[in-house]
């Protein structure tokens, strides 16, 4: 590796970089179109179905595991079709601000302790900030298209993420204050020590509403009204075919695996073995972020979906007040002898 | 009072979803129904109502008489028959036209016949490359009916009993 950073000398540090990124990318790619795979499976399997189970490799069926691949191919080489009265520049750019964001935000989620892009200071800030970003390709899809489903799908998921980015944020100022860091990989290591150190029992209300808010962010049942099947048809991606519904489908996706990652990570110990005896590693994580995106997969297959003036009742009127006054349960404590307990 | 604290809690705990999430958790490891059709099939009623076919007498005599109730019945209007008078007297069809793809498959036709001449079949499995292939003609049900006629009589056989 001197060898070849020699030989590149200034255009080292990009090219190490892009490596990188790819490296984190390309497996999560990989782990979406799987993730996919896992959903059909396990719902199927929920309403005593099977679930795709025909297309495979080299002429064996391999209980269907081709099937993501098979669907990767159908997408991309579909026709993109652009309906007639859509703002064409904004309809193509849409399906990039969705994916932008919901890539983007991996550069600060740590793996292990040295497996992280970049490990910068406000890690936690920056995901806010990036993660945000992720509504504009919602709301410039539904307005692009030019058609009165797809924009009601985009008002509803614009007014969705905006409250329960609030409640999401409340929850993380908790993980905050028992962490006493922005950095991801200093409140990862805050809870070392075993399950019950991690903050998902110390935090346990601001676990449940980061969670439910995580579910709603990424507008998964039963908070999909911004796709809404029956009601809106698909909703801000009505009018998307082809490479550029793929393209929302991954962002969505790998919005999903981020905030599995984030719950692992904030709530959930991240890499730390859950017995203290027991080796930290990726393991880890890789477990609870699939043990968090079955979660994500079973309340998709058991509830139904919720009234829209319900999820706002939810978001304003159930979830910001109980973070606030968690908020003030933990402050308080942290001040008594018992601090210890949030720490 | 008691039951608003008692709801209060319910809803708090989230007890209705975790009871929720137990239904579709106990399913996960169920036994699953799916039958996967080309491999394995469902089994079929005597009764069941299928392609169509026109039956002969074993003497070769073909049983329709042209008596036009079939038609008549018809609620999809998918029946089209045209006769005449045959050189020894009988009256026949000239013509005995199915439109399948106006059909509904509701088996009047064949409770309507008096002579058991249309009957339907338990084959569903075929189908047409181009719109007027699934237009039957009195050729094509007769052929149908020559090719299954064992099945057809045993399935009138089996229920015979019921009617």
């Amino acid at each position: 590796m001197d060898y070849l950073q020699q030989l590149l000398g200034p255009a080292w540090l990009p090219i190490w970089t892009l490596a990188k990124i790819i490296v984190i990318v390309l497996p999560l790619l990989i782990a979406v179109a799987y993730l996919t795979y896992a959903e059909r499976k396990i719902i199927g399997y929920m309403q005593i179905r099977i679930g795709p189970n025909r297309v495979g490799f080299f002429g064996y069926r391999l209980i269907g595991l081709g099937q993501p691949i098979a669907d990767a191919v159908k997408l991309m080489t579909k026709e993109i079709v652009l309906p007639t009265g859509a703002d064409k520049p904004l309809f193509l750019l849409a399906p990039v601000l969705a994916i932008g964001p919901a890539l983007a935000a991996w550069a600060v989620v740590p793996f292990t302790e040295d497996w992280v892009l970049a490990n910068i200071d406000a890690s936690l800030l920056y995901i806010m900030a990036i993660t945000s970003m992720g509504v504009y390709g919602v709301i410039v899809a539904g307005w692009a298209s030019n058609s009165k489903y797809a924009f009601l799908g985009a008002m509803r998921s614009a007014a969705q993420i905006v409250s329960y980015e609030i409640a999401m944020g409340f929850a993380l100022v908790g993980v905050l204050m028992a962490a006493q860091s922005l950095n991801m990989v200093d409140i990862v290591n805050a809870q070392k020590g075993g399950f019950w150190q991690w903050y998902w029992l110390p935090l346990f209300p601001l676990f449940l509403v980061y969670l439910i808010s995580g579910v709603a962010e990424i507008n998964r049942a039963p908070f999909d009204v911004a796709e809404g099947e029956s009601e809106i048809v698909a909703g801000f991606h009505l009018d998307y075919s082809g490479m550029a519904f793929a393209v929302f489908f991954l962002a969505e996706y790998a919005n999903m695996i981020l905030v599995s990652a984030l719950t692992s990570i904030l709530f959930l110990g991240g890499w730390l073995s859950p017995l203290p005896f027991l080796p930290d590693g990726f393991f880890w994580i890789a477990a609870k972020m699939s043990f968090v995106l079955f979660l994500f997969l079973w309340f998709r297959a058991t509830f139904p979906r919720y009234r829209y003036d319900q999820i706002m009742r939810l978001g304003w009127k159930v979830f910001i007040p109980v973070t606030l006054i968690w908020i003030l349960v933990i402050g308080g404590f942290m001040q008594t002898p018992l601090g210890y307990l949030f720490h | 009072m008691i039951s608003t604290i008692k709801r209060f809690f319910n809803t708090f705990l989230l007890i209705e979803l975790l009871k929720g999430l137990a239904v579709t958790g106990r399913h996960l490891f169920a036994r699953k129904i799916t039958i996967q059709y080309p491999d394995e099939r469902t089994p079929q009623s005597p009764r069941f109502r299928g392609l169509h076919a026109q039956r002969r007498y074993a003497n070769g005599e073909e049983r329709c008489i042209a008596c036009k109730l079939c038609e008549a019945v018809c609620p999809a209007m998918a029946i089209t028959i045209e006769s005449a008078q045959r050189a020894d007297g009988t009256r026949r069809t000239t013509r005995y036209d199915i439109d399948l793809t106006k059909c509904i498959f509701c088996g009047f036709c064949e409770e309507a016949c008096p002579v058991d001449a249309i009957v339907e079949t338990r084959i569903f499995e075929y189908h047409g490359e181009r719109r007027g292939d699934l237009y039957y003609t009195k050729a094509m049900l007769l052929a149908v009916g020559d090719q299954y006629e064992a099945q057809i009589a045993a399935d009138r056989a089996a229920d015979a009993k019921y009617r």
